[in-house]
Formats: structure tokens, sequence, C-alpha cells
């Protein structure tokens, strides 16, 4: 029956992490990741010690590592990029185990990788940590416009009924005995897409007139306005200044 | 194309991230006109299909198959300010959520798949349509130009971001021939789906189509055996002409600010290319440009000492005098159409 109203990236919870204001978890990650992405790729031991840090959350967060290592999974397409970079970048060659890997592009390699793995832990732990409407009024809270907030709330509450539509029209297309098998076959993908479209727009006109009904004036009501006491803000700001520490020791080491 | 943290320097991301910043806002405004006020729900559930067309794979060959990126249909079929926000939201979504895509990288990720995607789709579709004959089917040869191009622009300005912002070395010329190459590829496929797609909507509810507007013939009465022009109809006609001083301005403030400010953070180092070239001694061929010795060469002001801030000074005079020349051409025809039309008129 939950179904639908949370999101299947969220992990519910009681840790003290899932109890912080959405606004305070947010600000502390992005400062997070700021913080790690300024930090100087020589210092190789400052990373480990950043992934110290998210460890240290997780734990807190009561989150396996497994379903985090599993999520972390998302960037492997520039993992693959990543690999290619000894190969293509010129500079100082050395040889290991009989390839040819340039120097520079090691270091370019390592530094995409370590800062890219960095950010995307950070995001999801704050996804799994994180209800989706208490995401958005987060967001609203972080000064973001209440418009934007507004379609990305619309975006989330729809997307699964969408993706459910899309998923109708598939079933339909395959038990007609429809198979996508190459370029021949686009002109009913892309007929899909478009009954797709037709049915999105004509939602939207729906939902508005119904929300105007009930009285819609351009602005939802702010129900539950989450405040953040000085102590929960200290708390949240525990992981980017202990990070901020280890980058400025990364600096002057 | 989602770029993740620590791709890009942090000068380049937050040079992009105001870029994308002032894009959102200049959206939200013009959305509002092009959706009036049922922006929000309508530009959701857009949002919604373009997030589940994104998941929608189309067989290119044998076992690889393709995915929507999206730019172009949204431009088409809600209008070029909705366009931008939904992919924007689609992108903000993506990387809280999916973690797709670094949060530092926002800014790039939104200024190269969000607004340079639907501007320049949407820029191509419009004076296409204008040239080829109004009917449905230049509306969806124009769609299908439009997101051809509108996929290797985006590979351009992500090979531009990377060239004066890369945390990498890489030579330009092999980000370039690599990047353009695949996305000309992926292109195709983003055309022919767009296409196809606009065409079967306008097929169906050709109204809803916003790159068709004003396509449909006039409606006609027969009043007494004749045929008459029906009243137009008070809903929204098209978009009034309003004062281009205020774009123009604002434009001309963006090109200012990127040449100056963010070619003062790019590196005075050579670039890639020259620094290949320099390493394989390409350069001591070359013969020292005609005007090698004119007070701009090499982007940068003669007198001026400081590498960094006279080539933002270069940059700034480039923009300047690049306006100066453009305005000229522009007033030249301007005034010779008018001419033209008045000695017409006057036959």
């Amino acid at each position: 029956m939950g179904a639908g109203h949370a999101h299947t990236l969220y992990r519910h919870g009681h840790s003290p992490v899932h109890a912080l204001p959405p606004h305070c978890k947010l600000a502390a990650v992005f400062c997070f990741v700021l913080v790690v992405v300024s930090t100087p790729r020589e210092a190789v031991w400052a990373f480990a010690l950043y992934a110290v840090l998210l460890a240290a959350v997780t734990r807190v967060a009561r989150i396996p590592a497994g379903v985090l290592l599993r999520r972390l999974l998302i960037e492997i397409p520039f993992v693959a990029f990543a690999f290619l970079m000894p190969f293509v970048v010129p500079g100082d060659q050395v040889h290991f185990l009989g390839l040819s890997l340039s120097v520079p592009g090691l270091w370019g390699a390592w530094n995409v990788l370590a800062k890219g793995t960095l950010g995307v832990a950070a995001s999801v732990i704050l996804a799994s940590t994180t209800e989706l409407r208490s995401l958005l009024l987060g967001l609203q809270r972080l000064r973001l416009p209440p418009m934007l907030v507004q379609i990305a709330s619309f975006m989330i509450r729809y997307g699964d009924v969408i993706t459910d539509e899309m998923r109708r029209m598939s079933v339909a297309r395959r038990s007609r005995g429809f198979e996508a098998r190459g370029v021949r076959h686009w002109g009913v993908l892309a007929k899909s897409a478009g009954a797709l479209f037709i049915r999105s727009y004509e939602r939207g006109e729906r939902v508005h007139l119904a929300m105007v009904s009930r009285g819609y004036a351009g602005t939802m009501p702010v129900i539950d306005d989450v405040t953040a006491s000085r102590a929960q803000w200290t708390y949240a700001a525990a992981l980017p200044v202990s990070a901020l520490a280890v980058c400025l020791l990364g600096w002057t080491l | 194309m989602h770029v993740p943290d620590g791709f890009i320097d942090l000068p380049v991301s937050a040079a992009t991230g105001a870029v994308a910043a002032g894009a959102v806002a200049v959206s939200l405004r013009g959305a509002r006109r092009e959706l009036d006020e049922r922006t929000a729900p309508l530009a959701g559930l857009v949002a919604a299909f373009i997030f589940a067309v994104q998941m929608l794979n189309f067989p290119v060959a044998a076992g690889t198959s393709g995915h929507l990126l999206g730019g172009a249909l949204a431009a088409i079929l809600v209008g070029p300010y909705t366009g931008v926000l939904c992919i924007s939201v689609v992108l903000l979504m993506q990387g809280i959520l999916f973690a797709d895509g670094g949060l530092t990288a926002l800014g790039v990720n939104i200024t190269d798949m969000a607004v340079v995607t639907t501007v320049v789709a949407y820029a191509l579709f419009r004076a296409l349509v204008k040239i080829l004959p109004r009917t449905r089917r230049s509306v969806t040869v124009s769609s299908f130009v439009a997101a051809l191009v509108s996929v290797p622009a985006a590979a351009l300005a992500f090979t531009f971001f990377y060239w004066i912002g890369g945390t990498t070395d890489i030579p330009i010329g092999k980000v370039l021939t690599g990047m353009v190459g695949v996305h000309v590829l992926i292109g195709i496929g983003e055309a022919a789906i767009t296409a196809l797609t606009v065409g079967a909507v306008i097929a169906v509810r050709p109204d809803l189509v916003y790159g068709a507007r004003g396509l449909s013939a006039p409606l006609k009465l027969r009043v007494g055996g004749e045929l008459v022009d029906a009243a137009p109809a008070s809903g929204p006609g098209p978009v009034a002409a309003r004062s281009t001083r205020k774009v123009w301005a604002t434009g001309l403030v963006t090109a200012l600010v990127l040449a100056g400010f963010v070619s003062f953070y790019a590196s005075a180092s050579p670039d890639g290319l020259e620094k290949v070239a320099a390493d394989q001694g390409i350069d001591r061929k070359t013969e020292p440009h005609h005007t090698g010795d004119s007070p701009l060469a090499d982007y940068g002001v003669k007198d001026v000492d400081d590498a960094r801030i006279s080539g933002g000074l270069a940059g700034v005079i480039g923009v300047a005098a690049t306006v100066v020349v453009g305005s000229g051409v522009f007033w030249v025809v301007r005034r010779r159409r008018t001419e033209t039309a008045a000695a017409g008129g006057n036959a």
C-alpha cells in the first residue's frame, strides 16, 4: 500500500541521519562535494580519509554497505572513460605489465575516479536517508525558485505514472507479437512516444483543472514547514567541516 | 554525457553554474508565456514524459541500442523555455536522487544538455520552418535536422568546457573528434526518433505541437454562399513582438562576461593542441600568421603584461568588435530591404 508514496531509492529508518532536516543534509552534501573537488589530486591519503568519513556516515545512517556499493554502479560509463585516459594522454610513459601508460593520464584517471566516486557515494547516502517530498521541501528552503520545486514535485509524483503507462504500452506491443529488432521498427517506437506525450500533456491539463477547482492559485500551500535548530545545523556540518580540515591539510602538506 | 564531479575544474563549473541559473531564470519567465498559469503541472508532466522517454531504448544494430536525449523533442513539442525548464529539472533530479552527474557539475550539465541542445534545436527549427513551405511534412523535416544538429552541438559545447576547464590534459583534438564523432551517430538516431514522434503527435493533435502553431488554415465561414474569414479567436495569438533591446542587452552582457571573465580564468598555458604541436615540432614549420603582429595577436593585448588580464581584455575587445560588425551588416541589410519595399510600393 505504501508503494508510490515512497521512492525505491529511499530506505526507511530512524537513524540520526534520517532525522536531520532535509535542507541541512542537502547543504552538507553539496559543501562536502565542493571540498572534495577542490582537493589536490596528489594528496592520495586525503581521498582515503574522505572515504572513511563517508563510511562513518553510512554507519551512523545504518545503510548496509552492500546497498551503497550496488548503487555506486551508476558511474560505470565514466569508469570506462577513466580507464581510457592512461592510453590517450601524452606525457611521460611508464611500463606496467607490458603496457605503456602515461603518467599524467594515470593522474587524470585517478582524479576523475576518486572525486566522481566520492560525489556519487555522497548523493546515494542523501537519497537513501531522505524522503522525496522532504527533499523537495529542503530544496525550497534553500531558496530554489518555488516554481522549479513545483515542477520537480510534479515530475516526481507523476514520473511513476508515466513510466507505468509506457510499460503498459510496451506490454500491449509485445502481446501483439511486436519485437523491436532494428531501424525498421523505430516508427512504431516513435508513435508510442508520441502517444505517450499526448497522454502526459492531457493528464497535465486534467491535473491542472482539478487543482484549480480545489482553489489552486499558482502556489502550493506548505503544511509542514521544517525549521532546523542550531544543534541540527552543527550536526549536519560535521561532515563538510571535517572534510574541509582534510582538504586544508592536503593543500599545506 | 552526464559529467561527474572532478571532471571540470571549479572556476569553469562556477561560471557554467551562473549561466545555467540565468538560463533557468529566463526560462521561468518565458514558460509562463508559453503555458500561461498552467506552468507547474504541465511542465512537471512534460518533465516526467522526458524522463520516461529517456528510458525508451531503440535498437540500433545487432545488440546495441541507444536512448533519446530529448532536448530537441521538448523544444519542438512544448516550446524552448518550457523545454529548458523540463530538461533542467530532469537533470537536477538525476543529480540529487540517482547520483547521475555530479552536484558540482550541475551547471556544466544543465548548460550543456538543457540549454545548448534546446536553444540550438529550436533556433534551427524556427529558421527551417520559416524557409520551407508551410506544410506538416516540413515541420517533420525541420525537426529531423534540428535534432540531428543539436546533439553534436552539445558535444561541441562539452568539448569547449573541457578545453577551458578540463582537469586532465587530453589533446583537445582527440576529445573533439571522439565526442563529435560519437555524437553525430547518436544524433542520427535522435533525429529519426524525434522527427517520427513529432510526426505522430502532429497527426493526432497538431494543436499540441508548439513548433507547428500557425500552421493550421484560418477558419472560414460560409455566409450567404460566400466564404468569409471568421473573426480571429480571442485566444492567445502569436507572441507579440517585444522590444528586442532587452534581449540584445542581455546577450551582449553575457558575451562580455564570458569573454572577459572566463578567459581570465582559462589557464594561460598553451592548450592541448598547441602543446602537442609544440612537442612534435609541427609549429616550427608554421609560418607566422600575417596578422601576427596586430595588437590583438594570440588573444592578448600587446602592451599588457599579465597574461590572464590581457587575455580577458582581448576577449572583451573581440566581442565588442563582433557586435559592431554584426550590427553594421544587419543595419545595412535592413535599410536596403525597407528601401526596396518602399520602391516596390511606389512602382
